[in-house]
C-alpha cells in the first residue's frame, strides 16, 4: 500500500469516527426531534386542510396534494415572519429610514425574546427540580403567587427610587414562589406525600387565591374587572427600546440567573448535595447528605425561580395582574426543561426555542391555522425527546457511549 | 460417551468487544462439564447463546450430533437444553405445581388448568431423582434450596437432557451445597448431562467430571480434576499467579472501637431482623459475620452506619454513643463503610471517578473552600488515589458506571481506605469480583487490621470469612448464635450453626464425625 493510499484510509477512517460521534451525541437527539415535530406539524396542517379533500373528492389529486403543500409551506412561512420578522419588511423599513417601521420591522424578532424570557425562569425551575429528583409540576401555581407578591410590591410600596423597587419587587415575587415552593417540598421531606400530587393541588389552589384577590383586595378600585392596579413606574423593568418594542431587562436578568443556577448547581457543595441526591438518593444518604433539607431547599429554589417568572411578566411586560395572565408558562416548562436535559444552559436554548415557537404560532392565527398547531409542534417535540429510542431508531442512531440518558425523577414510584 | 452437546467455534462480537472467540466446548453425555471463568471472561455470553438469547456472529451448535439453530430460549427448551439461573425465576405466591406449568399449562377442556396432572408428574420427577419437592407447597414457604430444586424441576419436566447450572451455589449454605451436588449426580445417574458454571474453584475440583477454562473470550485450556489444583486453575482464570491463600499474621487486639449492646433493629417490613445483639471489635482484629444471607446482617450493617433506624439497644464508637447518629455523624467518628450494593448505595454511577471519590469528603477543606468546591483539587486527589489503588480507567473524569465491578469496588476502597479511620464495616466486599481484585480487597483489608483498625467484615462467602476474619460470629434469623475463635472454626462446624444447628450440638456432631 502505498503512503497516499494509506493516508486516503485513515481519512477515511477519522471521517466516520466524527459521525460515530456526531450519531452518538447527545445533542444530536433534540436537534432531530425538534425537526421530527416540526415535520409531523407540518404534515397536520396539511392534512387538515379542508379544501385538499375537496380537490381530490372532484378527482383533482395532484391539485389537492399540491394545494394542501402550500398551505403547510404557507404555515411555516408564517411560523418564520412571526417569530423572526419578515426579511422583506426589514429591508423596506431600513430602506425607507423610518424609526417607527424599524422599529415594527424588528419587532417580532425581540417579541420572541419576550416571550422566552418568562420560559427560562420556569424552566430553571423545572430543571432544578429533575437534577434534584423531585417532579415539580407547581412551577405555573408558584408563578402566580410570584406575580401576585410583586404586583403588589409593585404598586403599594410607594416613594422607591427604581434601583431600590425593582430589586425589591422581584424578590417579593421569588419569595411568594419559594413559598409555594416550600409547603410541598417540607411535605415530602417530612411526610413523604408525593411532591407531583402536592403541586398540582397547590396550583389549584393558588388560581383560585389570585381570582379571590383580584376581585377583592387587589381588584383596581375605581374598575369592576378582575385586574391590578397597575404598577409604579419606578417598579417597572426598563425596557431598551420605544414602542412596540416590549423588549425589557427581564431576559438579561433571566440570563444571568441561568448562569447563577448553573454555578450554584455545579460549583458549590450545596449544588452537589442537591445533585446527588438527585441522581442517586440512597447513594447521598450513604454518604452523609442531608435528604429532608436537600428536598426542602430544592423545592424552595425551584419555587422562587417560578416566582421570578411571574415578577417578571407582571414587571417586565402587563404591569398589572389580571385573571389567567400566564397561560400555561409553568406546564410548559416542564416540557422545555426536559428538552433542556435539565441543564441551565439546555433550558435557556430550548426556552428561546418555546420563546420564538409561542411568538410565531400568533402570526399562523392570522394566517388562519389554528394556534393549536404549535402545541401540537411542542407535543411532538417533547414526545420524540422523551422517547429517544424513536429518534433513534427512525434516523439509525448508534446508542449512546455511556449510560448518559439520564433518569430525570427518581422518586415516583422509585422508594 | 457420546456427545450430547457440541459448540463449534463460536464467535460473538458486540461493538468494540470479542465477547466469544472461537470457542469450542463438547458436553458427553452423563458428565459434569465445570466452565471457569472470571467475570467478564464470556460465560455468561456463551451460555446465552446456547439459550438462545444472543445469536453468535460464527460457529455451529450441535445437540446429539444434530445441528442446530436456536433463536430464542423456547428453540433451547425444544431442543433439550435447560437452565437454572442464579436468581430464581419463581413467583412466590404461586405453588410449586403452577410455577413448574407456568409457560407450558396443561389444560383442561381447552379452558381451565389442569394443576391435577401436572402434580401427578412433579411427584413421579421428585421420586426418580430423590428431590423432595412437595407441589402444592407455595414457593415463598420453601427454602433457597429447595426452591433451587423446584427449578430443576422445571426443566425435568420440560425434558431437558442438558442442565445449565448459573452459579448454583451462590445462594446456598455449604450443607445445602453438598446437597445440590446430590442431586446433580442423581441427575447423571439417570442420563442427565450437565454445565456447571462457577468461579468456586474448590466445587469445581469437587463436583466436575472435566474442566474448561475461560479467559477473554477464548477457552484457555481443559483438564480434568485429578490433574487440577486450585493454584493452577486460578492462573489459567487470572492469567498469572494468584495468592490464594490469604497471607497473614496472628491478629493483635487492642482497646475496644465497637461496642455494640442488645442492639434490635427492624427491616422494612417492621419484623425484627437483628434480634437483641452485642458484640465488640477491637483494634487490629478483624471480626466475620458468617451467615446465610438476609439473616438480619444487612440490617445490622445498615443500623451500625445510621442508615437505619434501631429499634432498641445502643451503639458506641471509641466511646460515643452513636446510636440513630447520622450517616455523616458517624463517618465524621472515624469509621468507614464498604457497603453491600456497590452500585445501589456506595456510587453514583453517572458521575465522574472523581466526583465519586470525594462523595463523603467534598464539603470539607481543602475540597470546598467556603461553600465553592474546588475542582482542581479534588482532580489532583483523585488522579492520586487511582494510581496508589490502581483504579483502571481512562482518566479521573471517566463516569463510576462504565467501569468494570472490580473497579468500582477498587473506587470505594480508595475512598474509604484514604481517610484517617478507626473503623471499617466492609459487607459483601468481593461479591461478583474477579479472583484478582479479590485478592487485592483481601490484601487491602488485612493492611487496615495491621495497622490498628478495627474491621467488622460482613460476607455470606463463608471461605472468605474463614479466611480473613480473626473471630468468627455466626449470625441465624437475627441472632448472633456464637462467636468462634477462627483457629478453632472448621467450614463443617460454622456451616452446620449457620444452617439453624444448636452451637454446641453442631460441636458435638462435628467432634462424632
Amino acid at each position: 500500500m502505498t503512503n497516499k493510499e494509506k493516508e486516503s484510509k485513515n481519512n477515511k477512517s477519522s471521517i466516520s469516527v466524527f459521525f460515530d460521534e456526531v450519531s452518538r451525541s447527545s445533542w444530536l437527539v433534540p436537534i432531530l426531534a425538534i425537526f421530527s415535530g416540526l415535520l409531523v406539524g407540518g404534515l397536520i396542517v396539511m392534512f387538515t386542510t379542508d379544501e385538499m379533500y375537496i380537490l381530490i373528492g372532484d378527482g383533482q389529486i395532484f391539485e389537492g396534494l399540491s394545494l394542501g403543500f402550500r398551505a403547510m409551506v404557507d404555515s411555516f412561512v408564517a411560523l418564520f415572519t412571526g417569530s423572526f420578522g419578515s426579511p422583506t419588511k426589514i429591508i423596506a423599513a431600513l430602506q425607507s429610514g423610518d424609526d417607527l417601521l424599524i422599529r415594527r420591522a424588528f419587532n417580532p424578532f425581540l417579541e420572541s425574546f419576550v416571550a422566552s424570557t418568562p420560559y427560562i425562569f420556569a424552566g430553571l425551575a423545572v430543571a432544578l427540580g429533575f437534577k434534584t429528583g423531585l417532579f415539580n409540576i407547581g412551577a405555573e401555581g408558584q408563578l402566580f403567587m410570584g406575580a401576585i407578591f410583586s404586583v403588589w410590591v409593585g404598586f403599594a410600596v410607594k416613594g422607591l427610587p427604581a434601583i431600590i423597587h425593582i430589586p425589591l419587587a422581584l424578590l417579593a415575587g421569588a419569595l411568594g414562589g419559594a413559598i409555594w415552593g416550600f409547603i410541598p417540598g417540607w411535605l415530602k421531606a417530612k411526610t413523604g406525600a408525593h411532591e407531583v400530587i402536592n403541586t398540582i393541588m397547590m396550583n389549584y389552589v393558588a388560581f383560585r387565591l389570585s381570582e379571590y384577590l383580584l376581585r377583592g383586595p387587589l381588584m383596581r378600585p375605581e374598575t369592576f374587572t378582575p385586574v391590578s392596579p397597575m404598577i409604579l413606574e419606578s417598579a417597572e423593568l426598563p425596557r431598551f427600546f420605544e414602542s412596540p418594542i416590549r423588549f425589557h431587562l427581564g431576559f438579561f436578568i433571566a440570563l444571568f440567573v441561568a448562569w447563577l443556577v448553573y454555578w450554584f448547581m455545579f460549583k458549590t457543595k450545596w449544588g452537589f448535595d442537591l445533585r446527588t441526591v438527585g441522581a442517586n438518593p440512597r447513594a447521598a444518604k450513604y454518604a452523609g447528605m442531608n435528604i429532608v433539607r436537600s428536598t426542602i431547599l430544592a423545592m424552595v429554589l425551584s419555587g422562587a425561580l417560578a416566582g421570578l417568572a411571574g415578577a417578571n411578566e407582571v414587571l417586565g411586560v402587563n404591569h398589572n395582574l389580571a385573571l389567567a395572565f400566564s397561560s400555561g408558562y409553568g406546564f410548559d416548562a416542564i416540557a422545555l426543561a426536559l428538552l433542556g436535559k435539565s441543564h441551565p444552559f439546555g433550558v435557556v436554548l430550548s426556552a428561546i426555542l418555546f420563546g420564538f415557537l409561542r411568538n410565531g404560532a400568533i402570526r399562523m392565527q392570522i394566517v388562519g391555522i389554528p394556534v393549536d398547531i404549535i402545541t401540537i409542534i411542542q407535543a411532538m417535540v417533547i414526545i420524540f425527546i422523551a422517547a429517544p429510542a424513536i429518534v433513534r431508531s427512525i434516523y439509525r442512531l448508534k446508542e449512546p457511549k455511556e449510560s448518559d440518558e439520564q433518569t430525570f425523577v427518581t422518586s415516583w414510584g422509585a422508594n | 460417551m457420546t456427545n450430547v452437546l457440541e459448540l463449534k467455534g463460536i464467535t460473538k462480537r458486540f461493538p468494540g468487544v470479542l465477547a466469544n472467540d472461537n470457542i469450542d466446548l463438547t458436553l458427553k453425555k452423563g458428565e459434569i462439564h465445570a466452565l471457569l471463568g472470571e467475570n467478564g471472561a464470556g460465560k455468561s455470553t456463551l451460555m446465552n447463546i446456547l439459550y438462545g438469547l444472543y445469536q453468535p456472529n460464527e460457529g455451529e451448535i450441535f445437540i446429539d450430533g444434530e445441528k442446530k439453530i436456536i433463536n430464542s430460549p423456547l428453540d433451547s427448551i425444544k431442543a433439550g437444553v435447560g437452565m437454572v439461573h442464579q436468581h430464581f425465576m419463581l413467583i412466590p405466591v404461586f405453588t410449586v405445581t403452577e410455577n413448574v406449568m407456568l409457560g407450558d399449562e396443561k389444560l383442561r377442556g381447552g379452558v381451565f388448568l389442569d394443576r391435577k396432572v401436572v402434580a401427578k408428574r412433579i411427584l413421579e420427577l421428585s421420586q426418580q431423582y430423590n428431590l423432595d419437592v412437595d407441589p402444592d407447597a407455595y414457593v415463598r414457604d420453601l427454602s433457597v434450596g429447595v426452591q433451587q430444586r423446584v427449578e430443576i424441576i422445571k426443566l425435568l419436566y420440560r425434558e431437558a437432557k442438558v442442565l445449565i447450572f448459573d452459579e448454583p451455589t451462590a445462594v446456598l449454605t455449604p450443607q445445602e451445597a453438598d446437597g445440590l451436588f446430590e442431586v446433580m449426580n442423581n441427575l447423571l445417574d439417570k442420563g442427565k448431562s450437565i454445565i456447571f458454571i462457577t468461579h468456586k474453584l474448590k466445587e469445581v475440583l469437587k463436583a466436575s467430571d472435566r474442566i474448561t477454562v475461560i479467559r477473554q473470550g477464548k477457552v484457555v485450556g481443559s483438564t480434568v480434576p485429578e490433574e487440577a489444583d486450585e493454584e493452577k486453575l486460578a492462573s489459567m482464570m487470572v492469567g498469572r499467579p494468584v495468592m490464594l491463600n490469604v497471607d497473614k499474621d496472628p491478629s493483635n487486639p487492642k482497646d475496644v472501637v465497637l461496642d455494640v449492646q442488645n442492639l434490635n433493629v427492624l427491616d422494612d417490613r417492621s419484623q425484627l431482623a437483628v434480634d437483641n445483639v452485642s458484640f465488640q471489635v477491637r483494634e487490629g482484629e478483624i471480626l466475620g459475620i458468617a451467615g446465610v444471607q438476609g439473616n438480619g446482617q444487612t440490617q445490622l450493617v445498615e443500623s451500625l452506619t445510621g442508615l437505619r433506624e434501631n429499634f432498641a439497644g445502643d451503639i458506641f464508637l471509641l466511646g460515643n454513643k452513636v446510636t440513630d447518629e447520622s450517616p455523616r455523624k458517624i463517618t465524621e467518628f472515624g469509621s468507614a463503610h464498604i457497603p453491600e450494593d456497590r452500585q445501589r448505595d456506595g456510587l453514583v454511577l453517572n458521575y465522574s471517578i472523581t466526583d465519586n471519590l470525594a462523595l463523603n469528603t467534598y464539603y470539607l477543606d481543602p475540597f470546598s473552600v467556603g461553600a465553592i468546591l474546588q475542582e482542581e483539587i479534588m482532580k489532583k486527589s483523585a488522579e492520586e488515589l487511582i494510581e496508589k489503588f490502581d483504579i483502571r480507567t481512562p482518566n479521573a473524569e471517566t463516569t463510576a458506571g462504565s467501569l468494570s465491578g472490580g473497579n468500582q469496588q477498587k473506587v470505594i476502597v480508595a475512598r474509604e481506605f484514604s481517610r484517617p479511620t478507626k473503623f471499617i464495616v466492609a459487607s459483601q466486599p468481593t461479591r461478583g469480583l474477579d479472583v484478582g481484585s479479590i485478592e487485592y480487597i483481601h490484601a487491602r483489608l488485612i493492611e487496615k487490621r495491621d495497622a490498628g483498625t478495627a474491621v467488622l467484615l460482613v460476607s455470606s462467602e463463608l471461605d472468605e470469612v474463614m479466611q480473613l476474619a480473626d473471630r468468627i460470629a455466626v449470625m441465624y434469623r437475627g441472632e448472633i448464635v456464637d462467636v468462634l475463635d477462627a483457629k478453632d472454626a472448621t467450614k463443617d462446624l460454622v456451616g452446620l450453626i449457620m444452617a439453624g444447628v444448636n452451637p454446641a450440638e453442631a460441636k458435638e456432631m462435628v467432634k462424632v464425625e
